[in-house]
């Protein structure tokens, strides 16, 4: 397929790899925000590739991994409500609640459906006038126009038995969460292709500036990659820490300007806790005043509700670049994606699922860029 | 989850901005698309899309310089290295 297939050609993946090895002079850490790319990283063995120098850390960018228990509490209380029809997307159905999953809801009755898009709920909710519809709105930035335009068009239209489950989470505070952190060992970022296709890259440059890493905006097939580490570092062996954009051919500096405007128009940022590793700051989107009458956990008065998390699980360490999956004692063991214990083994973004799903075996060298799955 | 997949456009309708629509050919398989977001897109233009959104339309040009930069290597690996 066009503007994917010749972005795996195994030849130009290993002539950039060489290309980064010729240029690593010392040893670096560097972190891929996103879960996709994480997710192809592993599949397409895209570290492996590296110099033994540079390591790649893998990020909190995986919506479904980050989404609290409490949220999912919540989910699983409203959609096992009679009158609610649930809509989610599919990979969030598997991730454990405090006790049980949405999947389980469903399997004892419960009304859960998986849908492709928000759009696909508010249909359903015209369709199901007696019913009250709800979406579990998960995402990054990438996904806040399409669940923007979802509230938007339930306003517009009138549609008041539909409502929203609001999990969504902003990336730059989580960068600098993990920057700040004492535990930090990350040096230098490859920011996500499609947040900042929403959001352009304005909002990296001080972040850049204030912890001196350079955050290079990257694209999520294999040469993408490549040649997100490559400027990622050229800059920190240079000593610069710039935001650059690798992904130019879907990335603007100012990002999707009437996206934008819609996200500003139906959300506002708040305060958002995110799964094994806590509240952070600004970090969140809510739901407006202006559209407050569609927050799901205010139609089921279901706000005030906190639960511990299980101490077994570290994927809030391997989320902040800490820890690898590898490096759980419960990994491949007592957690699988079978039956995970943690979100990161539930979503094919999660690095540990990613881990499990293709490290198991090894490929021999060569083979690995190109491949189909 | 935030998995944004390219598509070409093959048709566009609606006239409201915020519900313009368009199918959207993805190697084969046909989706029906918002294309709200990008006001800009025709038929013919590659889009990204995300749960059921266009969130941008590539840049024909732009996507050449992943290779372009490849090649620019190379040929500085030759200078450093002196060959022809
Ligand atoms: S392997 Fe399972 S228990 Fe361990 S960090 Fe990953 S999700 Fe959590």
């Amino acid at each position: 397929m066009k503007f994917i297939d010749e972005y795996r050609d195994a030849k130009a993946a290993h002539r950039y790899a060489r290309a980064i090895a010729r240029m690593t002079k010392k040893t670096w850490t560097i972190m891929e925000v996103c879960g996709g790319q994480t997710h192809a990283i592993v599949k397409f063995g895209v570290d492996e590739l590296l110099p033994k120098e540079i390591t790649l850390v893998h990020g909190p960018g995986c919506p479904v991994c980050v989404t609290s228990v409490e949220l999912i509490d919540k989910a699983i209380e409203i959609a096992s409500r009679h009158e609610v029809i649930f809509c989610s997307f599919g990979d969030m159905l598997r991730v454990p609640g405090t006790g049980k999953d949405l999947l389980s809801v469903k399997a004892h009755g419960g009304d859960v459906r998986i849908v492709y898009s928000p759009l696909d709920s508010l249909k359903i909710a015209r369709e199901n006038p007696a019913k009250e519809v709800v979406f579990f709105a998960v995402g990054f930035e990438t996904t806040a126009p399409a669940n923007a335009m979802a509230v938007y068009q339930a306003h517009q239209q009138r549609i008041e038995n539909f409502s929203m489950l609001v999990s969504h989470v902003l990336v730059p505070p989580a960068m600098e969460a993990i920057l700040s952190s004492p535990a930090n060992r990350v040096q230098g970022f490859l920011a996500a292709g499609h947040v900042c296709t929403v959001m352009g890259y304005k909002e990296y440059e001080p972040i850049a500036r204030k912890y001196h890493a350079p955050i290079v905006v990257t694209g999520f097939e294999p040469l993408d990659i490549l040649q997100g580490v490559y400027m990622c570092v050229k800059q920190l062996e240079e000593g610069r820490f710039e935001v650059e954009n690798q992904y130019t051919r879907s990335v603007r500096r100012e990002g999707n300007q009437p996206a934008q405007q819609l996200i500003r128009e139906v959300f506002r940022v708040v305060p958002r806790k995110w799964r094994g590793v806590g509240e952070i700051a600004h970090s969140g989107l809510g739901l407006n005043p202006k559209y407050e009458r569609f927050d799901a956990e205010q139609r089921f008065g279901v706000t005030l509700h906190t639960v511990e998390e299980s101490s077994e699980c570290i994927s809030g360490l391997i989320l902040q670049g800490i820890k690898k999956p590898h490096e759980c004692p419960a990994f491949g063991t007592r957690c699988t994606p079978e039956h995970p214990l943690g979100a990161t083994m539930v979503s094919s973004e999660g690095a540990c699922a990613a881990y499990h799903r293709y490290r198991r075996l090894r490929v021999p060298e060569g083979t690995r860029i190109g491949q189909k799955s | 989850m935030c998995l944004a997949v390219p598509g070409k456009i093959e048709s566009v309708s609606g006239d409201d901005p915020l519900l313009r629509t368009g199918r959207v050919n993805f190697g084969g398989i046909i989706k029906e698309v918002n294309l709200a977001y990008v006001p800009e897109a025709n038929v013919g233009d590659y889009v990204i899309v995300h749960v059921g959104f266009a969130i941008s339309t590539l840049d024909e040009q732009e996507a050449q310089r992943v290779f372009g930069y490849l090649r620019e290597m190379d040929e500085l690996k030759e200078l450093e290295q002196g060959s022809p």
